[in-house]
């Protein structure tokens, strides 16, 4: 069977503000059909106001359309209640913030076992998946650090060690790089083509180009709909980018 | 979430806001240990209540004979001995299931060698042990043989033998009592303090007619065969007030008193006079018991204030636990456990300064203090309780969050 991973049909979001008789109807989302596959990489991208945040929310499950209809791996979205919405983000969906929404208080280790602890795996096995994730993502040996000790590259690592350890089909990240500085972001983009190169799905959300090229496809937002559907004819390699610009002085 | 996890989240949390974590739990504190204060004083005041109407001997009625006026000055009940050794032999033998001895009392200087102590002296019959419910530590009462022939015997209580002897042995030994040579042929057993806090083992028994013919002498003699008081037994299954009535009204046809005439004696119920000290003790455990309610709920508003602030700066973590697969209840769990861990910790801290301030108040005041196991497991619970009605707010409204309102919180 070859569903997408990802599949929206007509999809909207309509808030309403002020009164509920006179108030006024503003359109995060109107009315957008997306498919996605197993295995993309693709860029959201579009000013802010575009829906490209809301379509996010509704792909990641955290929130509810207000008509349409979206399936991921299958599955009717619509149909779950909300114990099983936070069961699918659990397992299925790994989430990337801009300002990687660490716990302050718990060690890069305890924070890479939070999905887990929902997930309800045992103590033990929580910790050797986790040190395993950190190790991926080469801060092993920075496990038992809290968060503030960390620099933002790092704690954003931290936290897609966390997006992953549960083995997600889906990386949902929104403005990953937003609050770095561009050798940090193109660490954060190698690992993420990277990640995707083993067969992550990734979908990345950024207002910046030079963020999107490294993505294979590129959807283009304005006033809640698609404007824009391409597959990028140059996509950039982050790792070997790094490589030539060498480590910073 | 497993419940360990859950307590080491809540435990983390707390803290990390060490200060406020502290003052928020003070309420509780205070309130827990109210309650335990108030339960240690009110056990140890029945107590004592409980042990005194033992002690007295239950169903008592106690008759005391009437007042004199003279030239205006009244003195008071026993001043005016309207009753007699032969009212109290009427009051066996016509009221059914009642037991009377009639009791003259005087005080004396009694004197054994080289020491001597003053004391009150009763002239009893030998109905009195049995009416008091008094048994004998050592020796034998006096008997019908004595009470015919005036015999010049006695017994002592605990703290006359105390006083008088030390550490002799007292059988057998002959004290004066007034200059009267009395051979000591038997101890009392200690029976402690009177609901009016005297000391009831502070005398020295013996027989009636002893007592008046030889020891008390001229002013008991004024009227032949009055007593000051006399004790009645109520036996088991007879209604106390009934016998009352009965004995009243049988004294008052003795003593021909007309209608409307004001009784010459009257008749004290002790176990009445129990249970108005114990009415007494049970307004003080009232008044703490509203300082400890009142506390409570201050100290749970405290903790639901706390936690709504908490639940506010913690809005983006629990956008993201809720992203990461937490479902409503767990976010719902966390606080709970939370504010019942803030307010089962301020509860143990509370029985420590309640179970501390209970002795002190019990050293003070000289009261009995009484702690009972399941009082304090019952205060402990009602922290918890404090903690689960006043956290359910703030965790609901922590688990209603919007994720994404949670996420995009600033």
């Amino acid at each position: 069977m070859s569903a997408a991973l990802v599949r929206t049909r007509d999809l909207a979001k309509i808030y309403r503000v002020g009164g509920a008789a006179g108030g006024v109807e503003i359109r995060a989302l109107d009315g957008v059909s997306v498919e996605v596959a197993r295995g993309e990489f693709t860029a959201v991208m579009g000013p802010s106001g575009s829906g490209k945040s809301t379509f996010m929310n509704l792909v990641g499950c955290l929130d509810r359309p207000t008509s349409g209809g979206y399936w991921l791996d299958g599955r009717d979205v619509a149909a779950l209640s909300d114990d099983e919405l936070a069961a699918l983000r659990n397992r299925t969906i790994g989430f990337v913030f801009q300002n990687f929404n660490l716990l302050g208080r718990a060690s890069a280790l305890e924070n890479v076992e939070l999905p887990l602890v929902y997930a309800g795996v045992r103590a033990r096995e929580r910790r050797r998946r986790a040190l395993e994730m950190l190790e991926r993502v080469g801060l092993a040996e920075r496990a038992a650090h809290l968060p503030a000790q960390l620099s933002g590259g790092q704690q954003q690592r931290v936290a897609i060690a966390r997006a992953l350890v549960m083995r997600p089909l889906l990386v949902l990240a929104d403005e990953p790089t937003g609050a770095l500085d561009s050798h940090t972001s193109l660490e954060i983009m190698a690992l993420l083509q990277s990640l995707n190169r083993e067969g992550l799905t990734v979908l990345l959300v950024t207002h910046e180009p030079e963020v999107a090229r490294f993505a294979r496809r590129i959807l283009r937002f304005r006033d809640g709909r698609v404007i824009a559907d391409e597959a990028n004819a140059r996509v950039g390699d982050a790792a070997r980018l790094l490589a030539a610009h060498g480590e910073p002085a | 979430m497993s419940a360990i996890a859950l307590l080491r989240v809540a435990m983390r949390s707390l803290a990390a806001n060490k200060l406020r974590s502290a003052l928020t739990m003070l309420g509780i504190v205070i309130g827990v240990a109210a309650v335990i204060v108030m339960l240690a004083v009110g056990a140890g005041a029945r107590a004592r209540v409980e042990e005194q109407i033992r002690s007295l001997g239950s169903n008592l009625l106690l008759v005391v004979s009437g007042a004199t006026t003279a030239g205006g000055v009244r003195l008071g009940f026993g001043s005016n001995p309207t009753l007699t050794e032969e009212d109290a032999a009427a009051i066996t033998r016509e009221v059914p299931g009642a037991l009377a001895a009639p009791a003259l009392r005087g005080s004396a200087q009694i004197v054994w060698g080289n020491q001597n102590w003053s004391t009150a002296v009763f002239g009893v019959t030998p109905d009195y042990f049995e009416v008091r419910e008094w048994p004998l530590a050592a020796g034998r009462p006096f008997d019908a043989a004595d009470m015919a022939g005036a015999a010049k015997v006695c017994l002592l209580g605990q703290t006359v033998v105390r006083q008088l002897f030390g550490g002799a042995d007292p059988l057998d030994q002959v004290i004066r009592v007034r200059r009267v040579p009395c051979t000591v042929i038997g101890v009392l057993e200690a029976k402690g303090q009177s609901l009016m806090g005297t000391d009831q083992d502070d005398l020295v028994l013996m027989p009636i007619s002893t007592a008046r013919k030889r020891v008390l002498g001229a002013p008991a003699q004024a009227r032949q065969r009055s007593v000051g008081t006399i004790w009645v037994r109520v036996g088991e299954g007879r209604d106390m007030k009934q016998v009352e009535e009965e004995v009243r009204a049988l004294l008052r046809q003795r003593h021909r008193l007309q209608p409307g005439q004001d009784d010459d004696f009257s008749i004290r119920n002790l176990e009445e006079v129990a249970a108005a000290q114990e009415a007494s003790s049970r307004v003080l455990a009232l008044l703490l018991a509203a300082v400890a309610s009142v506390s409570l709920v201050v100290g749970g508003i405290g903790i639901m204030n706390i936690m709504l602030v908490s639940v506010t700066e913690r809005t983006r973590e629990i956008g993201l636990r809720r992203a990461v697969g937490a479902r409503t209840r767990d976010i719902l769990g966390q606080f709970l456990v939370e504010a019942v861990t803030l307010s089962l910790i301020g509860g143990l801290a509370g029985i420590a300064l309640g179970v501390g301030a209970a002795l002190a108040v019990g050293h003070i005041a000289g009261w009995r203090i009484l702690f009972a196991p399941e009082a304090i497991a019952l205060a402990a619970v009602f922290a918890g309780a404090v903690g689960v009605f006043f956290g359910w707010y703030p965790a609901r409204r922590a688990a209603r969050l919007d994720p994404v309102e949670a996420l995009r919180f600033e």
